[in-house]
């Protein structure tokens, strides 16, 4: 029982992890149609913030619960920050904010490497450190908390996207932007608070990643791949669409790395996605609109 | 400059000028690099004419054919997997290798790896694997119309898998520092500088030879459907086209070249490693070609050499700065001049020409640099 348990439950909050990493790309890439690839160095900034949080506050208890607004206020306003700067100018031409943004990237990382060259450590708070034993396995509260903090995340997206005026406008804007435009929805606007909110949830991530593993400078590069994975496969437009690709990656990943090992689960999960674009080419769920973009 | 001059002049000039820039090109390497550059320098000009070759075949996919490839990593590490495999084996005599040995010392020689005992079957492994690769993944992803950031994310996470999967398998890989030790090269001894000299002339023949070959498919009518499937898939398909096709073609041999770089990079270096074919590298790779021109003929090779011989001389003095100046460098080229560094030459010239002949191919520029994704 403890074998399909374990590789369940431990898939399970991986693939929470990659939701909360997916989610924000899925806002920006479905939305604005911008890649961005710095969004790993986001997830970065989000632990970095769980870290200077705790060396303000020494009580770990209260300091990850502070450290969360924290962490998406930064890395929304790192992402605010690029937006002004490089992505407003290469709206038409999708492709190339992914070199930009590699550039970025490549420009963060290497600034956390040079300040923090063996990388942050981010406490536990005490009441992350025991275990829930389910069906025989002894599950680590913190992976519980990622699960919690995912589903949290994805709730308010969800019916920020659903019952505000501010989250109709954004549906407004991926569904037709033309004629968005013409109702009078500043989309440029609209496309900044997305912006902002998707690198935000990139910080929480952040937070919930440093919990998990260590924080170095190499965090965004191992996530941001297969978040972007999830974004492909899940499909553009809708959350639920992410919402099961992260969930199938993450617990599929877990349970091929039982069998194998961790290397070949990663090479047999992209492949697994390829053969998987062949039935659906343009993801899980598309929303289907007469916009012709 | 008369006009009836410039009239004559122009077919002339580009119909013929590539050839004739890969010809004083070809000078440039052939004869004048080794008549001026110590051994030294000479080998790390050979390094970068590796990243060159590479540059060349990403010129094609994604300068002409709109296809970002950002795993190319992935078929440079097959062609140096199969020439590190085959120097290795030069080097312990046909019999396992010494790093086999330190890891499980009563390991035989894996049966993937015997068939590369033979030099010839190496040749043939570093031709036809890439092929055979791109072609199975390029078939599957073309053909179901999955492009643009899908395509680019999916050939990056194929990088980082094979990186990570090599990195794993240290019995048979070396896993992260990867295969070295090598003494000969086809028999030829690597302490030797008449070697070296040997395998930088070839590095560099092959690098015109895939030059020729570009500038052979950017003339032919296959360039043409290539450009026209970048700008306008949805038209070439109604003009009863495979869009498919034709970005598969590309897509292999891009990967053929990439595969040739690796495999004359093992000799060169002395060593390869998963770092050289993961994320990153194949990240780096791209460098040259979006600073260079992706869409030129000689954009990609020249902004390749560039970019190796700045990693060289920037990262020994100023390693951590080398990082920030490629990242700027993604930033500001991306930003301000998406069509490179030779597209400036365009520029310039359309600056200089006077009015009345710039008025006439002003239909053209949207096909000469290539802006679309």
């Amino acid at each position: 029982m403890s074998d399909f348990v374990a590789p369940l439950l431990n898939g399970t909050a991986d693939g929470a992890l990659l939701l909360v990493a997916a989610l924000g790309l899925a806002l920006t890439f479905g939305q604005m149609g911008v890649i961005n690839m710095a969004h790993g160095e986001f997830l970065l900034a989000g632990a970095l913030s769980a870290y200077l949080t705790q060396q303000v506050i020494s009580n770990n208890d209260i300091s990850i619960p502070v450290a969360l607004p924290i962490a998406f206020l930064v890395a929304g306003v790192l992402g605010l920050i690029l937006e002004a700067t490089l992505i407003r100018w290469m709206y038409d031409r999708p492709l190339d904010t992914l070199l930009v943004t590699v550039g970025v990237s490549l420009a963060l990382k290497q600034a956390f490497l040079q300040v923090y060259p063996s990388g942050v450590p981010v406490e536990k708070p005490s009441w992350l450190d025991g275990q829930w034993h389910v069906f025989g396995y002894a599950w680590p509260l913190r992976q519980v908390f990622t699960i919690v903090l995912a589903l949290g995340c994805l709730i308010g997206l969800g019916a920020a996207l659903k019952y505000t005026s501010f989250g109709r406008r954004i549906r407004a804007t991926v569904q037709n932007r033309a004629l968005a435009e013409t109702m009078g929805i500043s989309t440029l606007t609209i496309d900044r608070i997305t912006f902002f909110v998707g690198s935000g949830l990139a910080g929480i991530g952040g937070v919930a990643a440093s919990l998990i593993g260590g924080t170095n400078s190499e965090l965004g590069a191992k996530y941001i791949i297969p978040a972007f994975l999830v974004v492909v496969a899940g499909g553009l437009g809708q959350l639920k669409g992410t919402v099961i690709a992260a969930w199938a990656v993450g617990v599929g990943s877990a349970f091929l790395a039982d069998w194998t090992n961790g290397s070949l689960a990663q090479v047999i999960v992209f492949a697994l996605v390829v053969v998987f674009l062949q039935v659906k080419p343009q993801g899980l769920f598309t929303v289907r609109t007469r916009g012709l973009a | 400059m008369s006009a009836l001059l410039q009239a004559k002049w122009e077919p002339l000039r580009s119909k013929w000028g590539p050839l004739l820039g890969i010809a004083v090109l070809g000078v440039l390497l052939l004869v004048f690099a080794p008549a001026v550059l110590s051994d030294f320098r000479l080998n790390n000009l050979a390094k970068y004419c590796c990243w060159a070759l590479v540059a060349v075949g990403i010129g094609l996919a994604w300068g002409r054919g709109g296809m970002l490839v950002m795993g190319q990593g992935v078929f440079f590490g097959l062609g140096a997997y199969a020439m590190g495999m085959h120097l290795s084996l030069e080097a312990s005599d046909g019999t396992t290798p010494v790093f086999m040995i330190l890891y499980d010392p009563t390991t035989g020689l894996p049966a993937y790896w015997a068939p590369f005992k033979s030099g010839a079957f190496t040749i043939f492994a570093i031709i036809v694997a890439p092929i055979f690769i791109a072609g199975i993944l390029g078939f599957a992803i073309f053909k179901r119309k999955v492009k643009g950031a899908y395509f680019a994310i999916l050939t990056q996470a194929l990088a980082v898998a094979l990186a990570t999967l090599i990195t794993s398998k240290i019995q048979w890989t070396g896993g992260d520092t990867g295969l070295t030790d090598f003494k000969t090269f086809f028999g030829a001894d690597l302490a030797d500088s008449d070697t070296s000299l040997m395998i930088y002339l070839i590095t560099a023949g092959l690098l015109l030879a895939c030059l020729l070959v570009v500038w052979q498919l950017y003339r032919s009518r296959f360039g043409e459907l290539l450009v026209a499937t970048r700008d306008a898939e949805e038209r070439v398909r109604f003009l009863g086209h495979d869009p498919a096709n034709v970005k598969l073609f590309a897509f292999v041999v891009a990967a053929v070249m990439a595969s040739i770089g690796g495999a004359m990079f093992v000799p060169i270096v002395g060593i390869i490693s998963p770092k050289e074919i993961g994320a990153a590298a194949s990240i780096f790779m791209i460098a040259g070609v979006a600073v260079g021109g992706r869409a030129a003929l000689f954009g990609p090779a020249l902004g390749a050499l560039a970019i190796g011989y700045g990693r060289s001389s920037l990262s020994e003095q100023w390693p951590n700065g080398w990082v920030y100046f490629l990242g700027g460098l993604f930033i500001v080229v991306t930003l301000l001049l998406p069509g490179g560094l030779t597209s400036l030459f365009g520029r310039l010239r359309a600056q200089l020409r006077p009015r009345s002949a710039a008025a006439e191919p002003a239909a053209k520029p949207a096909t000469a640099d290539g802006m679309a994704g």
